[in-house]
């Protein structure tokens, strides 16, 4: 009896099957919708979008880490704002082409990954949260004290937009965000997979009970590594698509405040979602955007909802929808 | 004149006293951020704020009211205390049977409240704070000149340390907040009203973050960043001393703002990180924190 109930399904189940089913009639609804957004009136600016989607493949990458892997980074601008400053200043001051300036982005940001996450990993919960957020800090102070990498206050600004490959001219936004829209698909796949692989089934066993992953025989400490790594590579990868489609890198992208607004943007999506971060950062962006007048009233506004989502909106906005519909999105 | 290691003795001691004054606030902080965390198992991210809150009740108490720095270094404290319980009451306690990691958002939810409404009404210039008159001044000492209100400040902070080892080691109501930390369920079933406790510690560890805040505000000027970059090295220091007990909260505290201010002396670049790098370093040789216990 007991091996029956213990042994994994060979094969998966009509209900699993029902669910990816689902998901991938909205992978295929959202690959629509990216190709046809710069032409819809009202939200179709290509800059606008751009930024949201650099924004939505951070929150995911954040969301890897959070709601599957149970980490909560709180320094994850550092990952994205270093990416951003190394694939703006090697596009400007090496000429290199945007798909090499966005490579190396990512690379540094796994590589900071790599380091930080060797380091907080020896701590949890709580820990975990004040280390991460403590090591993203001394980022902010090294782009802020080498003004000759990073431009200090004023930032690396009208990064150019160089021909990619060395052949197809970005010169225009619209074409620039087709860029953008394939980096953040592809770039969200790869989650989607890596969370529906058997690695990110052990992520999700040792979010909700680590002492018995343990017990189990995994090696808990590499699989939080290699989730630590590839969440801050993606979100290396945002940043370094941002800085080349915002064509600026700059301190708010390295500052704690940054690493607050993608947690805010997942809570309001619905963290351990697929489509929630996308969702979050849409919201908070355009939030932005609509409130960008009213000056630190913004921030203001971000920790309300902070507070209501953490008091009444614990699953996010897709969260409550999956919820309604009884499957998980 | 003698010279140490090249370095003029006014500005090594200088910025010795300095950082001991900014390790005076990391240890009040860290102290509080403790205390909190023990009961509540809560990292308070509105710590910062609160420290920030601290400042600006006694620069309002001044202007507003006028009411000087001696009275306000008592209400201060009382009022952020006072505003710290209503937090508690109103939206902590609604979280104690979640994740620790809601307490966290939730906190730094209300750290973005207030520093926002603070720098709408106040912009973020920062306001001056005189020095009260008792304290203008100051002492030579041969090597070195010593303001009176910074040896005031690395003095008060010391007491107020100390005061709050010894409630907490020494009196009843130290042991039952003890007995709570180590088991709430137990505690409650001997009588004692844990909730209660709960909410007057959280209104405590706010109380000691703004006495901070009033110590730094004829230091610091006033100002509604204040505490948010400070917050962050405090949870450096939290993670350093580890929070198991409050005499490492204290020594951890000092001990890195005299690293902090030998830093500026020697190798000004790196005096911004090197609470961080050392934050590292303890995190691969003793994980556990200087003075934590393991989990």
């Amino acid at each position: 009896m007991a091996d029956v109930t213990i042994a994994a399904p060979a094969t998966e189940t009509a209900e699993q099957a029902d669910h990816s089913a689902l998901h991938r009639t909205l992978f295929i609804a959202m690959a629509a919708l990216l190709v046809v957004l710069p032409f819809i009136p009202v939200v179709g600016y290509p800059f606008f979008l751009m930024k949201v989607l650099c924004f939505a493949l951070f929150a995911c990458a954040f969301n890897l880490m959070l709601g599957y892997g149970g980490l909560l980074s709180f320094g994850h601008a550092a990952y994205f704002g270093f990416a951003s400053y190394v694939a703006a200043y090697t596009a400007k001051h090496w000429g290199l082409t945007p798909e090499v300036s966005i490579l190396l982005g990512t690379v540094s940001g796994a590589v900071l990954g790599l380091a930080f996450g060797a380091l907080a990993i020896r701590r949890q919960g709580i820990y975990f949260a004040m280390i991460t957020l403590a090591l993203a800090q001394m980022v902010y102070f090294f782009s802020l004290q080498a003004p000759r990498f990073t431009g200090g206050e004023d930032g690396i600004q009208a990064v150019p937009r160089n021909a990619l490959f060395g052949v197809l001219p970005l010169g225009n936004d619209t074409v620039t965000y087709y860029l953008v829209a394939a980096i953040f698909f592809v770039g969200v796949l790869l989650i989607y997979r890596i969370i529906h692989s058997p690695f990110g089934q052990v992520l999700k066993a040792i979010r909700d009970n680590e002492a018995r992953a343990v017990s189990l025989g995994y090696r808990v400490n590499q699989y939080k590594l290699a989730v630590f790594v590839l969440s801050a590579s993606l979100a290396g990868l945002a940043g370094a698509t941002k800085a080349i489609a915002v064509q600026l890198a700059s301190l708010t992208d390295v500052h704690w405040s940054m690493s607050g607004e993608v947690v805010l943007m997942t809570l309001v999506g619905g963290m351990g979602t697929v489509f929630g971060p996308i969702v979050g950062a849409a919201v908070i962006i355009s939030m932005q955007n609509f409130l960008a007048g009213l000056g630190a009233w913004v921030t203001v506004v971000q920790g309300v909802i902070f507070v209501i989502c953490v008091l009444v909106f614990r699953e996010g906005i897709v969260g409550v929808i999956g919820k309604w519909l009884k499957k998980p999105l | 004149m003698f010279e140490l290691l090249g370095i003029p003795p006014q500005a090594l001691f200088g910025q010795l006293l300095l950082g001991l004054i900014n390790g005076s606030f990391y240890a009040i902080l860290s102290l509080g951020l403790a205390v909190i965390f023990g009961l509540l198992n809560i990292i308070n991210f509105t710590h910062g704020a609160q420290y920030m809150m601290g400042a600006f009740i006694s620069w309002m108490l001044l202007n507003w009211l006028g009411i000087g720095y001696w009275p306000s270094l008592l209400l201060a404290p009382v009022v952020a205390g006072i505003s710290g319980v209503i937090i508690e009451r109103l939206f902590l306690q609604r979280l104690y049977h979640l994740d620790h990691l809601y307490g966290l958002l939730l906190t730094f939810g209300l750290a973005l409240i207030i520093q926002g409404l603070f720098r709408n009404y106040f912009g973020s210039s920062g306001l001056p704070y005189q020095i009260p008159a008792e304290l203008r001044g100051g002492q030579n000492l041969g090597f070195m000149f010593l303001p009176n209100y910074r040896a005031w400040v690395v003095v008060a902070s010391l007491v107020v340390c100390l005061a709050t080892w010894f409630v907490i080691e020494k009196t009843r109501l130290g042991a039952y907040l003890r007995a709570a930390t180590e088991n709430p369920t137990l505690t409650q079933a001997f009588g004692i009203n844990v909730p209660l406790l709960i909410t007057l510690t959280y209104g405590f560890g706010v109380g000691l973050a703004a006495f901070a805040g009033v110590l730094a505000a004829p230091i610091y000027s006033v100002n509604p960043n204040m505490g948010a970059d400070l917050i962050i090295v405090v949870f450096a220091v939290v993670v350093i001393g580890g929070m198991g007990s409050i005499l490492g909260a204290i020594v951890t505290g000092f001990g890195l703002g005299i690293i902090e201010g030998l830093t500026k002396v020697f190798y000004p670049e790196a005096s911004a990180t090197v609470i961080f790098i050392i934050m590292a370093i303890v995190l691969l040789v003793k994980p556990a924190g200087l003075f934590g216990r393991t989990a």
